[in-house]
Order: C-alpha cells, then sequence, then structure tokens
C-alpha cells in the first residue's frame, strides 16, 4: 500500500459546526452506498434516487404528505431525547404511542364527550388524554427503574407489546367495526383539522384574480392547495419542539437531567431527587410519544386500528440519536426520514427504504469515531520507512 | 553500559501548549528513577510518550539502545514496557487471573484457569505480589488491585515498569509493601519510573530523580542521596515552598455540628461507623486521622446526607441525619469529597455547569423555573479568577481540568455558598506542591471565617498543620480526641492501629 491511514486521538474539541458536517457527510455516503448496492442488483441508482425525491419533495402536495409522516416522527424523536439526555433508555416510545392512541380514542369510544360536542374540546380532551396515556404507559418503567432499579431497556422494549396487543383486544372485541379489526371512523369532530381548513384567506386571495399574486404561487407550484393532508398535529410537534428545547436548555430541570446523565453520583451529592426525576423524566416523554400517538389518530387515520405506527416509536430512538440529541435538529432528520418511509411505499422493493435508513444510522454512528479521532493518510516511502 | 530507556530531546505539541519542551530522560537499568513535577508539568505526557500512547511532535526515543518508534500501546508492552495507571484498568466481576489474561493471545479459547492460576502465583512468589488468584476484583483492597496491575505487566514480560502516582491511594502498611515490591523488581533487573507527588517518598525509595517544571527538565537524573524534599519542592515550583502553613491562634465558638452515637454499614453491607460521637464548633478544624478504609468515609457520607445511618447528626441544632442530601446543603454544610471525579464533578459539562451545582436553585442563578445562564458565566468567571482556576474559559468540560485545577473548581463552588460546616476529605490528595499549599490556605481562610470544619485526611503531615483538635478512627470507632499542641505523631499513630486513649475522653468533651 502506497498510503497508510492512521488514527490519532483528538486533544481538541472540534468546531461546533463539525458534527453537521460529518452527519451531513455520512447521510451522503450512505446514499451513495445505496446507489452503488441498486447497480448491483440491476437497478439504476439515478432515476430511483429521483424518483425517491420526486415521490417524498416533489412538489407541495407529497411534501405535504412527506411531513404528515414527520410528525409522529417529531413528537416520538422529542420523547427519546428528552429520555436520552438523562441516559435513560427509553425505547418504549412505539408503546407509549399506542397508550397516548388509546387514551385518546376512549374520548370519542366510551364516549366522553358527545359525538356533535365542539371539535375544540374534543381535541383539546383527545390531546390531554392521549398525553396522559403515554405518560401513565413511561411511568410504569420509570418506577419500576427508579425504586427497584429494574432495567428500563428490556421493560419499555416489553411494554411496546404488551400497548398493541392491548390495543388489538378492544379493537377486536369491543369496538370493533363490523367484525373488522378497527373502530367506527370517529366523528368530524374529532379529527384534527387540515391545514388547509385555515386556508381561507388563501383562497381570497386567489379569487382577487390579481395576476401578480396567482403567477407567483402558480410559479412556486402552490395554485391549488385544497386536497393537501398536512394537519394541525405538525404544529404540536413543532411546538413541543421549542417546549422541550426550553426545558432542556433553559430551565432548572433541564440542568437536573443533564446533570444526572452526566453523572448520577454528582447529582446524588448536589442534593437531587434521582428517583423522582427518573419518573418525571419517563412520564414525559412518554407524554410526547403519547401525543404523537393522538396526533396519529386523529389526524391521519380517523379511528383506531391495527398498525397505526410502521414502527415510528422505534424511529424516533434513530431520530434522537441522529439530531445528536438536539431538539431543533429533529425537525430536518424527522422530515427526511417521513420522506423515506413516505417514498419507499411507492418503490420495489419495498425494502429499499429500510435499507437506506439502516445504513444512514450505521454511518452516522461510525461518524462519530471522526469526532473523537484525527484521520491522517500518510505516503509510504519506497523504502518502506514511515513519516 | 547501554540504557533501559533513553528519551532524547523529546517535543510534544499540543494545541496551543507545548507539553514537553526537548526533555532529555534516561533510565538505567536497575534503578529506581523518580519523575517529579507539578500538575501539569508534563511528567504524564512524558510517560504515555513511553508508554505508545502519544506520539511525539520531535526526539528519539531508545529503549534498550534500539531507536524504536510507537504506534500504539502494543508496540510498547512488545518492547517490554508497562505502565500502571493511577485509575486501575480492570474487570470488577472477574478474577485476578481473568484480568491479567484479558487482551491475551494464550489462552486462545478454552480456559484452563487453575494452570494459569499456577503460573501467576509463580510471578507473585517472584516479586513479594500477594494477591488470590481466583479472588473476584471487587473484593479487593485498592492496594491488591495495584498489585494485579502490577503483574498484568509482569506477566505480559515488562522489564521497564512505569508507575504513575502509585501511591497516591494507598494505606501507609501497603506503601511499604509496594516499596519493597519494587526493590524486589529492580534486585532481578527491572527498571521502574516512578511518578509521584510526595517528596519524602521520592528521596526514600528513588536512586536517581528526574524533576520537570512547565514542560522543561530542572534536573536531569540527579542522585537521589542527600536530596532533600525542601530542595526536590524548589525544582519543581522553581522558588522556596513554606512547607507549613501556618494558621493562626483562635477561640472556637459554638457546636456546629454534634454527631452523637452514629452507626452506618458501607456499601458491602458491613459495619463501617460503630457508635461514632464527636463534634466541631464554630472557628476550628476537627483532623479525623486513620488508615484509609476505618470509616472515615463514611463518616463523611452519613454527614452531608450520602448514606443511611442510625444515630443523631445535628448541625446548628437541626437533625439532618438519614435525610437527603439537599438537607444537609440547606443547612450550611459544604462537602469536599473523596472522589473528585466521580462524585465532586460532572465530567462533561463545563466549568459554569459545574460550579452552579449547588446554587442553581436559588437566585441570581436560578430565576424561578429557569436558570439564568449569563448569570452563572459570570458567577464562574469570578469564581475562576478569584481561585485562579487555570482554563482557557468557562466553557471547558471538567474532564479537561488537572486535579489541582479540578479542586479548586470544587473549593470554589463550596467556600461561595459560605458554609457554616464543611466536610473534606482528602482535599489535597494527589495534588502538587503548589496546590496543595492553596487548597490549605483556603482551607484556614474558612476557619478564619468562622466555619467548623471537619478534615478527614490520610497525610498526618496535614493534621497536624491544619487541625485545631484531632480525632483518631479505627474500625469505626473513635480512639480518642486529642487537642494537636498536645499531641505528637507517635501517639496518633498508636491510636491509629487501635489503642485506645487513657483515659477514654468523653466524646463529647471541648
Amino acid at each position: 500500500m502506497p498510503f497508510r491511514l492512521t488514527f490519532t486521538k483528538r486533544i481538541e474539541d472540534v468546531p461546533r459546526w463539525y458534527p453537521f458536517v460529518i452527519s451531513l457527510g455520512a447521510i451522503v455516503i450512505s446514499f451513495v452506498i445505496s446507489g452503488i448496492l441498486l447497480k448491483l442488483v440491476g437497478g439504476e441508482p439515478l432515476v430511483v434516487g429521483k424518483y425517491f425525491y420526486t415521490a417524498a419533495f416533489g412538489n407541495w402536495a407529497v411534501f405535504s404528505d412527506t411531513l404528515v409522516k414527520a410528525t409522529p416522527l417529531i413528537l416520538v424523536g422529542l420523547a427519546c431525547t428528552v429520555a436520552f439526555k438523562m441516559k435513560l433508555w427509553n425505547i418504549g416510545a412505539e408503546g407509549q404511542f399506542y397508550a397516548g392512541a388509546f387514551a385518546a380514542s376512549l374520548v370519542v369510544l366510551i364516549p366522553i364527550v358527545p359525538p356533535d360536542a365542539p371539535r375544540f374540546v374534543t381535541i383539546t380532551l383527545m390531546a390531554v388524554m392521549g398525553m396522559i396515556g403515554g405518560a401513565i404507559y413511561g411511568f410504569i418503567p420509570g418506577y419500576l427503574r427508579a425504586k427497584f432499579e429494574i432495567n428500563e431497556i428490556i421493560t419499555t422494549l416489553m411494554l411496546n407489546y404488551v400497548a398493541i396487543f392491548w390495543n388489538n383486544f378492544w379493537i377486536f372485541n369491543k369496538w370493533s367495526d363490523a367484525g373488522f379489526q378497527m373502530t367506527p371512523t370517529f366523528p368530524k369532530s374529532a379529527w384534527l383539522p387540515r391545514l388547509t381548513d385555515y386556508a381561507r384567506p388563501y383562497k381570497t386571495f386567489m379569487e382577487t384574480g390579481n395576476p401578480a399574486i396567482t403567477g407567483f404561487l402558480k410559479n412556486i407550484g402552490l395554485e391549488r392547495i385544497s386536497g393537501m393532508t398536512l394537519h394541525l398535529g405538525v404544529v404540536f410537534g413543532l411546538v413541543m419542539v421549542v417546549v422541550v428545547w426550553w426545558i432542556l436548555e433553559r430551565s432548572r430541570w433541564g440542568y437536573e437531567i443533564k446533570l444526572i446523565g452526566d453523572n448520577p453520583h454528582a447529582a446524588h451529592y448536589a442534593g437531587l431527587n434521582i428517583v423522582r426525576n427518573i419518573v418525571l423524566v419517563m412520564i414525559v416523554s412518554g407524554a410526547l410519544a403519547g401525543l404523537a400517538g393522538m396526533s396519529e389518530i386523529t389526524g391521519v387515520v380517523h379511528r383506531l386500528q391495527e398498525r397505526i405506527s410502521p414502527g415510528y416509536g422505534f424511529t424516533g430512538i434513530i431520530i434522537a440519536w441522529l439530531a445528536k440529541l438536539n431538539p431543533f435538529a429533529v425537525i430536518p432528520v424527522a422530515i427526511l426520514f417521513g420522506g423515506l418511509i413516505l417514498a419507499g411505499r411507492e418503490i420495489q422493493p419495498s425494502g429499499l427504504a429500510m435499507l437506506l435508513q439502516g445504513f444512514i444510522l450505521f454511518m452516522i454512528i461510525s461518524s462519530d469515531v471522526l469526532l473523537r479521532y484525527k484521520l491522517e493518510f500518510t505516503r509510504t516511502r519506497t523504502s518502506g520507512e514511515t513519516v | 553500559m547501554t540504557h533501559a530507556v533513553e528519551m532524547h530531546d523529546i517535543v510534544v505539541r499540543f494545541p496551543g501548549v507545548l507539553a514537553n519542551d526537548h526533555v532529555n530522560f534516561t533510565l538505567q537499568k536497575g534503578e529506581i528513577h523518580a519523575l517529579l513535577g507539578e500538575n501539569g508539568a508534563g511528567k504524564s505526557t512524558l510517560m504515555n510518550v513511553l508508554a505508545g500512547l502519544y506520539k511525539q511532535t520531535g526526539g528519539i526515543l531508545r529503549v534498550h539502545g534500539k531507536p524504536v518508534s510507537f504506534n500504539s500501546p502494543k508496540d510498547a508492552i512488545a518492547a517490554g514496557i508497562g505502565m500502571v495507571h493511577q485509575h486501575f484498568m480492570l474487570v470488577p466481576t472477574q478474577t485476578v487471573t481473568e484480568n491479567i489474561l484479558l487482551g491475551l493471545d494464550d489462552p486462545k479459547f478454552f480456559l484452563n484457569l487453575s494452570k494459569y492460576d499456577q503460573k501467576i502465583l509463580e510471578l507473585q512468589e517472584q516479586f513479594g505480589l500477594r494477591v488470590p488468584p481466583t479472588a473476584k476484583i471487587w473484593q479487593l483492597s485498592v492496594g491488591e488491585q495495584q498489585r494485579v496491575e502490577i503483574l498484568k505487566t509482569l506477566y505480559r514480560g515488562a522489564n521497564i515498569l512505569i508507575m504513575d502516582e502509585p501511591t497516591a491511594v494507598l494505606a501507609p502498611q501497603e506503601i511499604d509493601d509496594l516499596m519493597n515490591t519494587l526493590r524486589a523488581m529492580t534486585e532481578q533487573g527491572k527498571s521502574v519510573i516512578f511518578i509521584s507527588h510526595k517528596l519524602h517518598e521520592v528521596t526514600q525509595i528513588a536512586d536517581r530523580v528526574t524533576v520537570l517544571r512547565k514542560g522543561k527538565v530542572t534536573a536531569e537524573g540527579i542522585d537521589a542521596a542527600g536530596l532533600t524534599p525542601a530542595k526536590l519542592a524548589q525544582l519543581m515550583v522553581g522558588r522556596e515552598v513554606v512547607f507549613s502553613v501556618k494558621k493562626s491562634r483562635r477561640e472556637p465558638g459554638d457546636v456546629v455540628l454534634k454527631v452523637e452515637n452514629v452507626s452506618a454499614h458501607n456499601k458491602k453491607g458491613v459495619p463501617a461507623l460503630r457508635g461514632i460521637s464527636l463534634s466541631v464548633r464554630s472557628g476550628e478544624i476537627l483532623g479525623i486521622a486513620g488508615v484509609a478504609g476505618n470509616g472515615q468515609s463514611e463518616l463523611a457520607e452519613v454527614i452531608t446526607g450520602l448514606r443511611p445511618c442510625t444515630g443523631k447528626i445535628t448541625v446548628n441544632g437541626v437533625d439532618i441525619a438519614n435525610r437527603p442530601p439537599i438537607i444537609a446543603i440547606n443547612n450550611g454544610v459544604a462537602h469536599i469529597p473523596e472522589d473528585r471525579g466521580k462524585v465532586g464533578s460532572a465530567p462533561n459539562m463545563s466549568i459554569t455547569e459545574n460550579t452552579i451545582m449547588k446554587n442553581y436553585r436559588h437566585a441570581p442563578v436560578g430565576n424561578g423555573w429557569s436558570i439564568d445562564f449569563l448569570k452563572a458565566r459570570n458567577f464562574a468567571r469570578k469564581l475562576k479568577k478569584k481561585y485562579d482556576i487555570l482554563a482557557p474559559n468557562v466553557r471547558v468540560p471538567a474532564r479537561k481540568l488537572s486535579g489541582g485545577n479540578l479542586q479548586k473548581v470544587i473549593l470554589a463552588r463550596e467556600i461561595s455558598a459560605e458554609p457554616k460546616m464543611m466536610v473534606a476529605v482528602q482535599p489535597t490528595r494527589g495534588l502538587d506542591v503548589g496546590a496543595i499549599e492553596s487548597i490549605q490556605t483556603l482551607l484556614l481562610e474558612q476557619r478564619e471565617a468562622g466555619a467548623a470544619i471537619l478534615l478527614i485526611s490520610e497525610e498526618l503531615e496535614e493534621l497536624f498543620t491544619l487541625s485545631d483538635r484531632i480525632a483518631v478512627i479505627y474500625e469505626g470507632e473513635i480512639m480518642g480526641v486529642v487537642s494537636t499542641e498536645e499531641t505528637d505523631i507517635q501517639e496518633i499513630g498508636l491510636m491509629m492501629t487501635g489503642s485506645r486513649r487513657e483515659p477514654q475522653p468523653s466524646a463529647n468533651a471541648q
């Protein structure tokens, strides 16, 4: 080999922009590797890539669909971020998502409010119930961990299945819609409004017929917005990003979370109640995942049914990790993964999107090495002596 | 005659720092060579070059006369260099033998442990390093764990042994054992590099001494015979060091801390404190003397709320026994913990975040539910300046600070709370002469300010310098409390080995 590769440990911290560039590079490399793999099996990487792009980001309508997929991902990503900051490995966002969806559904299934109740009341109540449902479901492993030191990874993971089957029980036995594995459609008052519902000013714009405005909207591809699926859940997600950021970066509690995460002994020494904090963090984490479940059934499927999540809770783990536990970074990562999920459904073989997800995760995790080590290529001299 | 190690003109440059500035160092075969210097003088850097952990920017390295270039610790081990780090690298749940074999190619797949146990026993016999091969690491004392580390390097065929501050964690008898081992090793042709802060040990054991200051050599391989600690300290610090920090006369005030009949278990569930009673008054330093592991750590922990106990502990009349640490903190108890890294600080958090650990709940740093990070930073900057904490800025994570600077961060944090009661455990352990002096001075200032101080230390010299009274602890019991002026090292030493002072003083007597 004419070159030699050496790793040397970094002594100084890397500049702030460095991790982002590395992560971006990792994503690009995973695209390239997926492309090579596609080529090897006889596909056309560029064509597929282009198709992927159009299917997820090609126009406003599909981008809206991408954002719909990204909405629960933002919330579960935040759920994992909060827990991971304290080095509490909540692998149960999936179960908390189902628990939230279930609890929110109770509002219309029992029903707690009549079908003709004002939408505002029903939706608020469902959001609160969803968060409570997820919170309770996070509380259980949190309490077990805090009080009896039962490993939360195992309990949260196992409780995922419990939640899924619990849901199944009720939709098969109690609230089945004519024997199908789903509840009847929720009344309209329990549907999260689509953002286009708020677009009355937009319509008036178009109706003015002002060519400057219509021309502009046409240019950016927005001459029609009816039928766009984006719903209010995305606003929940964005609000929660700010809330979680504030908690983690500005609040006393966030400082405590990070202190416990970095050194629980020091936290105990500093007078923190670790037991209470573990439980609280799991409650908040669960509530965020529960809200994701509520947002998904009220904004997209409009009923409780089987498989309301294609593994959002698990993807949330990846998202939190890729976003380096930064709440704002969760947004772009969730959108990327939302696009992958959306486009992945439209191409064959359907596993491709999953493959790409796997590559991205793999690359990002391995790229961490570059944050801690410096890579150096050295030319090997012909004499065989290295410099 | 070829030297075991020759380091010539070694330069190690870190970003912004010249850690080793053209350093020369030679180790002769069969000698114990002490490497001295303050924290940050470049000792560890130099030794890490020799152990293959760092690569020098310039200079030549020869081992047994042959020029070598180490790219990894593996290369250094292959060249017969073994390093025993200050922090042990052992697997607590595995046996001594398993730890020694860890990472070796032999045994390959099937473990015939008893065969290797035998081999290790032979090695132990050879150097007088006794430790049961089948014992699990967590069952061993710190001194025994260190022996395992030494055995590890010997088993790998090391004939040059680097010991990084080996005595910092040891009890007095363990230090003697270690010294005997080191002598046995040099008699059998091995060479030892001994990094230390403790000057009297250096003059006792070393054949030759090399002193570093700020990355440069100030004394290269001088004969240890005839060197005095004072001379060495001067070489290290570059100025005369006043060894005894002077404490003023001061009449103690009211009783602040009162410990009555307190008992507690240690972390293995064995009784560690058996009915301890003592009291500390305002403006007074009560020293606790004792051989390591006689209940000192547990005593500090029960007072600060970190460990459950029975009995009564009051601070200014408020019972704080068996209550969460926050109660002690709110009642003005400050704690300089024994383990700076594991308990006293959060390694990946900044200096700022480490300094606000105890005051983030209240104004000015705490602000309702939020933290005013601007004020927090200003607070940290103020402490950094006042306590002379050496760091580029307050955003530096705690793990990047040297031991002395980290200790200053902890002291600054604890003192800034204006404590009524201060529990200081081994506050100067592992620090260099300069840092020790400044930390001892800070403690005396607290005494002047009227704080009651419980000083737990294994350094008798330190106890005699700082304390007004000394209590001796042995197997979880107080053997006696004596006024520093009316006692001497012999008497304390006797009590440390378990003889009670007669007539037994009433524990609450002042």
